[in-house]
């Protein structure tokens, strides 16, 4: 029997030093909540190196004002890890990774209404033999639910600081700093006895963690008892493998136990589980029994086989109503205010070519992209705010069969649903789905769902193809509709493709929590909004402006002799160039030259598309009023004098749009997202390719038929 | 009494029962156990989703939802 060492208190943390506490907990318990509480504006939020997981550490300061550095690590139920997150707060807990130290000490948050499951991780944190700090989270929701949850009791039981909270309105923190102060905090009274047929394993494992991966010895223990119940699949960059040694005697005794038919795995869990019923007993009295939640009543309607759908049609139609009203006020703000700020650098600089390259190219690029911030934010408040209630959680169960047709889950819907409106917000919101490559193939196919970028061109295309007059608006809506069920049976397919070729796998355990629906904390929800934007800005932030740059250096160089006009200028420049040296290529697609500039401009957002097509063909039109730009492109001819905006043009176009990936802004955010250049490049390609293909059979199947 | 097992997947929307059976050491499920799914468990089937499938299951007082083609995995005894 492997006897738990004699534990003595921990040491304090040095006093030069910032004591640094890890913050882990079940997901859905609050632990953001606490965090933000704790450390309020005081965050940093990035990536862990070489993985894409968010790292985010406070300082909290205790009562004497003595600053805490606070590591807010990733939500998980269990430390045997089955996703790059959790894999996370595993190595840093034991100390395996080299970019971030090993905590001191733990604070463990715990959702008093479900104790028994939270303690399951609390009872693998108490084996890493370091000071632990119990955070009783929902104390008030537990009371609601009929809980009497002892505190003092369970302090007694496990030997540490217990304090009850309600991080929601910030009950309870002033005890917790009090405690997170301390100096002398005690360790765990954990003394739980490893089921006999595997006790022998973990000693054997324990001495090889000591002896050849230089463990210490209680970390030893508890990274041995780990090792059998992870699965060890999730292997993520910035971790220290194990040595062979250890990992021959894990191997060993895993065929020795699956020859003789023992179940390991459960045995642990088990009698991890038969501890924690014991303590539970004790700590949690129920007081009488009480009817359906207030959850169970939501849910009845909620998740209802009919309401469900409704009320999942009024989310999302309330979602894009509020993303397309609420935004259009800021986006028009932003346009006019960047344009007033272009004219007011003109006013005061000489002219030249650096007054140009800061008002056209980096004011007007950079500023053809923060239009898109009101609606990127507003998505990502939407989103915060689905998760931060728990109706995220249903529209997946509610979408997860249909999801699986084409081997996704039904997390990759709200993802892909918010691309509609903008892909940027959506692969950033892929973060919820556990299972890489199910997020890989969403970050894949997100840009596929018609954003809004794509609507002007849309709409110019649809203006210049089917004449006011004598055309219903019904034709009109159904063309529009058309490229939006492109978009997305285009989306549905490659998902459907790429699950079937480039990421096959076993299907893995589909399981999710449905938590209790809870009021959303408006503060959580608009700090994590800024994060987000924040992080968008500033990792597409230095790409946009660089491309912004180029792209305007293509424009307007080599100059044209003086007096030529603004046409004539991007006639003759790189890339009234580039367009002709494009035009072989896109020529089988019925585009020109004039054209391929605007494909190439459109690398800045694909709205930009309708601008530049106004200084191709010279004419002054407005968001307002497309007529005069629609009737120029219908003058424009080839050379030999054929109509270039054929109706069999406008839609080969269009198709063009719905597929090719044109946005600067994903393409970074993706390779944030994907961590290396890889997939953004493989995505530019395949939807480009896709784009190129279709075009070409819809132009010249149409130029077959007569079209 | 000998007991009948069912499949969790055929068990019926509001009916209680007992986990009995996991399949041996497949390491997939071992997730599910650690959320408290073990044999012994008391679990109620709450719902399916609107379209059948996922299921959700109340299990040590919270709410689950796992796969019909998962739950077929984990036997079990219904209760009266």
């Amino acid at each position: 029997m492997a006897q738990p060492p004699h534990f003595s208190p921990a040491p304090a943390p040095s006093g030069s030093r910032t004591p640094v506490y890890a913050l882990v907990g079940n997901p859905n318990c609050g632990k953001s909540t606490l965090f933000n509480a704790l450390t309020g504006l005081k965050q940093k939020v990035g990536n862990y190196p070489g993985v894409t997981v968010e790292k985010k550490v406070g300082t909290a300061y205790s009562q004497h004002g003595q600053p805490i550095t606070v590591i807010d690590l990733p939500g998980t139920y269990s430390l045997a890890a089955r996703s790059p997150d959790e894999a996370v707060t595993r190595d840093v807990l034991l100390g395996r990774r080299s970019d971030t130290a090993q905590p001191d000490r733990i604070l463990c948050i715990v959702d008093a209404t479900n104790l028994e499951r939270n303690l399951y991780l609390v009872h693998q944190i108490l084996d890493l033999g370091r000071p632990v700090i119990l955070v009783m989270n929902m104390m008030d929701l537990a009371a609601e639910a009929g809980l009497n949850v002892r505190v003092a009791r369970l302090e007694k039981e496990l030997g540490i600081p217990v304090i009850a909270c309600e991080a929601v309105n910030g009950r309870g923190l002033v005890e917790l700093r009090v405690a997170m102060s301390r100096s002398d905090l005690p360790l765990a009274r954990h003394a739980w006895d490893v089921p006999a047929p595997i006790a022998p394993a973990v000693s054997e494992l324990a001495a090889s963690l000591v002896e050849h991966d230089r463990k210490l010895p209680l970390i030893a223990r508890a990274e041995a008892l780990l090792l059998l119940t992870d699965q060890d699949s999730v292997r993520v960059a910035g971790s220290t493998p194990l040595s062979p040694r250890t990992a021959e005697i894990l191997r060993g005794w895993q065929q020795r136990w699956a020859a003789e038919g023992t179940d390991w795995a459960g045995t642990l869990v088990n009698s991890r589980y038969e501890a924690i019923g014991r303590i539970a007993s004790e700590v949690v009295l129920r007081a009488g029994t009480v009817g359906p939640s207030l959850s169970d009543k939501i849910d009845a309607v909620v998740t209802h086989p009919v309401w469900g759908w409704l009320v999942l049609g009024c989310v999302m139609t309330l979602l894009f109503v509020s993303i397309f009203t609420l935004a259009q006020a800021p986006m028009d703000w932003i346009g006019t205010h960047t344009a007033l700020l272009a004219d007011w650098v003109k006013s005061r600089m000489p002219e030249g070519d650096l007054r140009d390259l800061i008002t056209d190219g980096a004011i007007g690029g950079v500023g053809s992209v923060v239009t898109f911030l009101p609606q990127i934010l507003i998505l990502f408040f939407f989103i915060g705010l689905l998760e931060s209630t728990g109706y995220m959680a249903r529209a997946a169960f509610i979408m997860d069969r249909l999801m699986s047709r084409v081997g996704l889950n039904g997390k990759s819907f709200i993802p892909l649903l918010s691309s509609y409106a903008c892909a940027i917000p959506g692969i950033m919101a892929t973060r919820t789905i556990e299972d890489s490559k199910d997020r890989l193939v969403t970050i894949l196919v997100a840009p596929l769902m018609s954003c809004s970028a794509r609507l002007p061109v849309y709409l110019l295309m649809i203006a210049a193809l089917l004449p006011n007059d004598r055309v219903s608006l019904g034709a009109k809506v159904g063309l529009m509709l058309l490229m939006y069920a492109l978009g997305t049976v285009g989306a549905f397919g490659f998902a459907w493709l790429f699950k079937r070729t480039l990421l096959r796998g076993a299907p893995p355990l589909m399981i999710m929590e449905l938590p209790p629906y809870r009021l959303p904390g408006l503060k959580d929800v608009a700090l994590q909004m800024f994060e987000r934007a924040g992080i968008f800005l500033r990792r597409a932030g230095t790409v946009i402006l660089g491309i912004s740059i180029i792209l305007w250096f293509l424009a307007a160089y080599p100059k044209a002799p003086a007096g030529a006009t603004p046409t004539q200028q991007l006639a003759q420049s790189f890339a009234g160039r580039a367009g002709h040296a494009l035009e072989p290529v896109i020529k089988p697609l019925g585009f020109d030259w004039q054209i391929g500039i605007g494909l190439i401009s459109s690398f800045a957002a694909r709205e930009v598309f309708v601008s530049t097509m106004g200084v191709v063909f010279n004419a002054e039109s407005s968001e307002e009023n497309t007529a005069p730009l629609r009737d120029a492109l219908k003058a424009a001819r080839w050379p030999d004098g054929r109509v270039l905006f054929t109706p069999l043009v406008c839609l080969s176009l269009m198709v063009f749009y719905v597929f090719a990936m044109q946005c600067m802004s994903t393409i970074a955010v993706v390779k944030r997202e994907t961590n290396g250049w890889k997939w953004p490049v493989f995505q530019t390609l395949y939807m480009t390719g896709t784009a190129w293909v279709l075009s070409f059979i819809v132009y010249q199947t149409g130029h077959v038929l007569g079209f | 009494m000998a007991a009948t097992l069912l499949k969790l997947s055929d068990l019926a929307v509001g009916a209680s029962a007992t986990v009995r059976e996991f399949p041996a050491q497949d390491p997939a499920f071992i997730r599910l156990r650690e959320m408290g799914l073990l044999t012994g468990t008391r679990i109620t089937l709450v719902r399916t989703a609107p379209l059948g499938d996922p299921l959700e299951i109340k299990v040590r007082g919270y709410h689950l939802t796992l796969r019909k083609i998962d739950a077929a995995h984990v036997l079990v005894e219904p209760v009266s």
